[in-house]
């Protein structure tokens, strides 16, 4: 027991915080000299937009304390010297942004449909739920709370989707799409599936056609054609004539993607489920949509992202979602020339929403991939 | 058990019965819908038909480079017009993406830090944001630029306004074909030369030097040929007249946003399909060609690469096709593609929804098609042949 046995440390050189940049930053010349250009050009960018986004930034009130009502208070258009982003448009025009046109006194239902998305969803995005069958049980239930919310009726004052907008319309086109397009995904999924040739044809030939032409032509599709379709007296909604819209197009893409899923089971599963004398139905709906679901539900996620990503379409045919009430203040007198302001607003909003969902399919995928390998025989 | 019902319990009976009835069912609703529409239509007075095709159009497009557009001529052109707008767009934007795509992909994967840590942010940041807004944020960037007069200048012949980029335009004279000629022969040789060194390679082992003769033969030949046959090619540059430039090649800033937004946004995804399909490569193969002494440059070349594009084809051609049918968001900046020209202002104007849109949805599909037929060729060209 001497110095002999003394446990020699590592080299400073490769551990800590020293080694971690050896390796990570300054690996060899070339890579110092990149690390080092990037240092500087971060340093150039970062303090000035933190500076325009926040420090010099009118949040309420201007340089000079008084409370912002249009673009000519902003500090920046008083003095062009100094003062960056105004956020004041941000917060006079928030109610727009959230719900649109909805009036002052309704706005409690949508606040209260807006808390009640968030418990039908729970169940859906965490399966450790404690007594997630009960909230699932709302889960199924919500859809037609939210439409008596929403829209009226049931002793509620009826407010016409017209006076919706903002992020309410987002929401209420990006879930409604993602919720009607799962059913009807599954049913395109296993018709195309289908031993039944004209039923697959059929199938194959929708699915086609809705992934080879952009989302907008069917969005005018809906606003435009589809009233002549429609016998006389049934004048549609124009939000319901977008989601028609909308929905037929994520089907598609949904379908395909449950398509994916099917065709990872193997045929064994197929097999067992029809020597056990279950139906097509029976067998489909114990048996193989289950597991094609779970495995299919990452990128299911994804198209959904998409889709939530592309009902900012909707502004083309001239439905005021989040991106439309942006517009529409830039449009107004008021608040001209803001547009960096209010683009990186809407941006921001876009951005929590589909990374958060991103994240979340992330790992979804790093679930599945555990639980595959654990139940690999 | 089922006597009653014995012949249903008939796997063909059922199968049939089925789809007679699914068959039965569609056109019952075709019949209601052709039956309510062509009633609708009679109503409001529109002709079906596609005379209104040979009508004049009454409107200008701003931005047509390949075709001459006056407001005389017919709606039929103003398709064609829209439908260059849409090619012209979708592959200098799918040609931009992919090279922007795989640096970035490539950069992501490099050992420093910092530099990959920007380029996940990038990625990140450009892929969760809507197409649609970061169309319409360029294109306020864009129109925020210095007026005309103002214009910022760039190496004194292209001039940078808020009425978009003015260029010199090349004027060709009466030799130039022959140059052109010469460029398109020396392509064609220097792909030749390319496959026979190739098998000479795979026979002996020995080298040929096809980069540089290909550059040699490309670039050099007809430059020679230019001068000699006395430049036949003069620059038009743009002139500031009044409130605006007169002559010059101009580009639209509405291009410009379109071309931008397209390539930054799909490149995000592509950035993540080239770092998927280089990671997809087993790490075995990089030490491997390390160990019998390949440069760097070299491994990526030969080894790497080749391999990651057996992942990297199939989910790159969904990108072109996405990409495509993105570029029909045009109709937001006013950019006269297909979706804006045809089947916005020409459907406003003569009312014939039905037709205008079917052209429309069936150019689309065609592209589609046509976009994916070559790439399953060029897919098919570089996966495993088994021998």
């Amino acid at each position: 027991m001497n110095e002999m046995n003394e446990v020699r440390k590592p080299p400073v050189a490769t551990t800590g915080i020293i080694g971690w940049l050896r390796i990570n930053l300054f690996f060899n010349w070339t890579n110092s000299l990149i690390t080092l250009f990037v240092v500087y050009c971060l340093y150039q960018f970062i303090p000035w937009i933190l500076d325009w986004t926040i420090f010099s930034a009118d949040f309420k009130y201007n340089y000079l304390g008084e409370q912002i009502t249009n673009q000519e208070m902003c500090s920046r258009n008083l003095d062009p010297e100094n003062g960056g982003a105004c956020w004041a448009v941000i917060y006079v025009r928030f109610y727009q942004f959230i719900y649109g046109f909805y009036p002052k006194v309704e706005v409690w239902r949508v606040n209260l449909a807006y808390i009640m998305l968030a418990f039908a969803l729970l169940p859906l995005l965490y399966a450790k739920l404690p007594y997630r069958k009960y909230f699932l049980y709302f889960t199924y239930i919500f859809p037609v709370i939210a439409y008596f919310l929403l829209n009226g009726g049931l002793g509620f004052t009826e407010v016409s989707t017209n006076k919706w907008g903002g992020l309410l319309v987002t929401l209420v086109l990006g879930c409604t799409g993602i919720a009607l397009a799962f059913p009807i995904g599954i049913m395109l999924a296993l018709g195309r599936r289908s031993k039944l040739p004209v039923i697959s044809m059929m199938c194959t030939l929708f699915i086609e056609f809705i992934r080879g032409v952009p989302l907008i032509t069917l969005l005018f599709f809906g606003m435009v054609m589809l009233p002549l379709f429609l016998p006389e007296g049934i004048d549609m909604d124009g939000l319901v004539r977008v989601l028609v819209a909308v929905t037929l197009f994520q089907s598609a893409y949904m379908a395909e993607v449950i398509r994916g899923g099917l065709q990872a089971i193997p045929p064994g599963q197929y097999e067992a489920a029809k020597s056990l004398g279950m139906s097509y139905w029976r067998m489909n709906l114990l048996i193989i949509l289950p597991q094609a679901i779970r495995i299919s539900i990452p990128p299911i996620v994804n198209t959904s992202i998409g889709l939530f990503k592309d009902t900012t379409l909707v502004i083309i045919v001239g439905i005021l979602d989040l991106l439309g009430i942006g517009r529409g203040t830039l449009a107004d007198t008021n608040w001209l020339g803001l547009s960096y302001e209010i683009y990186f607003f809407v941006s921001l909003v876009f951005f929590i929403f589909t990374f958060g969902m991103s994240r979340y399919s992330l790992y979804l995928e790093k679930k599945l991939k555990t639980g595959i390998n654990m139940g690999a025989d | 058990m089922r006597s009653n019902l014995g012949f249903f319990s008939d796997e063909k009976f059922r199968s049939i019965f089925f789809q007679t009835l699914v068959v039965g069912l569609f056109a019952l609703g075709l019949f209601f819908v052709i039956t309510t529409t062509s009633y609708n239509l009679e109503k409001r007075n529109i002709a079906t038909g596609w005379s209104f095709l040979q009508n004049p159009a009454g409107f200008d497009i701003s931005f047509s480079p390949f075709l001459e557009f006056k407001s005389t001529d017919t709606h039929l052109k103003v398709y064609f017009v829209g439908v260059l707008n849409t090619l012209l767009v979708s592959v200098t934007g799918c040609i931009a993406a992919t090279i922007l795509g795989f640096i970035l992909g490539i950069v992501r994967l490099s050992s420093n830090w910092l530099l990959s840590r920007l380029v996940y942010i990038y990625v990140e940041f450009s892929r969760n944001v809507p197409l649609l807004l970061q169309i319409i944020l360029w294109y306020s960037i864009l129109i925020q630029l210095p007026r005309v007069k103002q214009s910022l200048q760039v190496l004194d012949v292209f001039y940078i306004s808020n009425r978009g980029l003015y260029s010199p335009r090349p004027i060709f004279e009466s030799g130039f074909s022959y140059v052109s000629i010469a460029i398109v022969l020396a392509l064609i040789s220097s792909f030749l030369i390319n496959r026979w060194a190739k098998k000479r390679q795979d026979k002996t082992g020995q080298q040929f030097p096809v980069f540089s003769s290909s550059i040699g033969l490309i670039f050099i030949v007809p430059l020679i040929l230019f001068f000699i046959l006395g430049s036949p090619l003069s620059f038009e540059h743009p002139e500031l007249k009044g409130f605006n430039f007169k002559g010059g090649l101009v580009i639209r800033p509405e291009f410009i946003a379109m071309f931008l937004a397209l390539s930054i946004y799909t490149a995000a995804f592509i950035s993540e399909i080239v770092r998927a399909g280089i990671m997809s490569v087993s790490k075995g193969q990089r030490e491997a060609s390390a160990a019998i002494g390949l440069k760097q440059t070299w491994i990526m070349r030969l080894i790497i690469i080749p391999q990651a594009l057996r992942v990297i084809v199939p989910p790159l051609t969904s990108q072109y096709l996405n990409l495509t049918k993105n570029s029909s968001l045009g109709i937001a900046v006013g950019y006269a593609d297909l979706v804006h020209g045809f089947g916005g202002i020409s459907l406003n104007q003569t009312g014939q929804a039905i037709e205008c849109m079917a052209i429309v949805m069936a150019t689309y599909l065609s592209i589609s098609l046509t976009i994916s037929f070559f790439m399953n060729i060029y897919n098919r060209s570089i996966q495993f042949k088994e021998k």
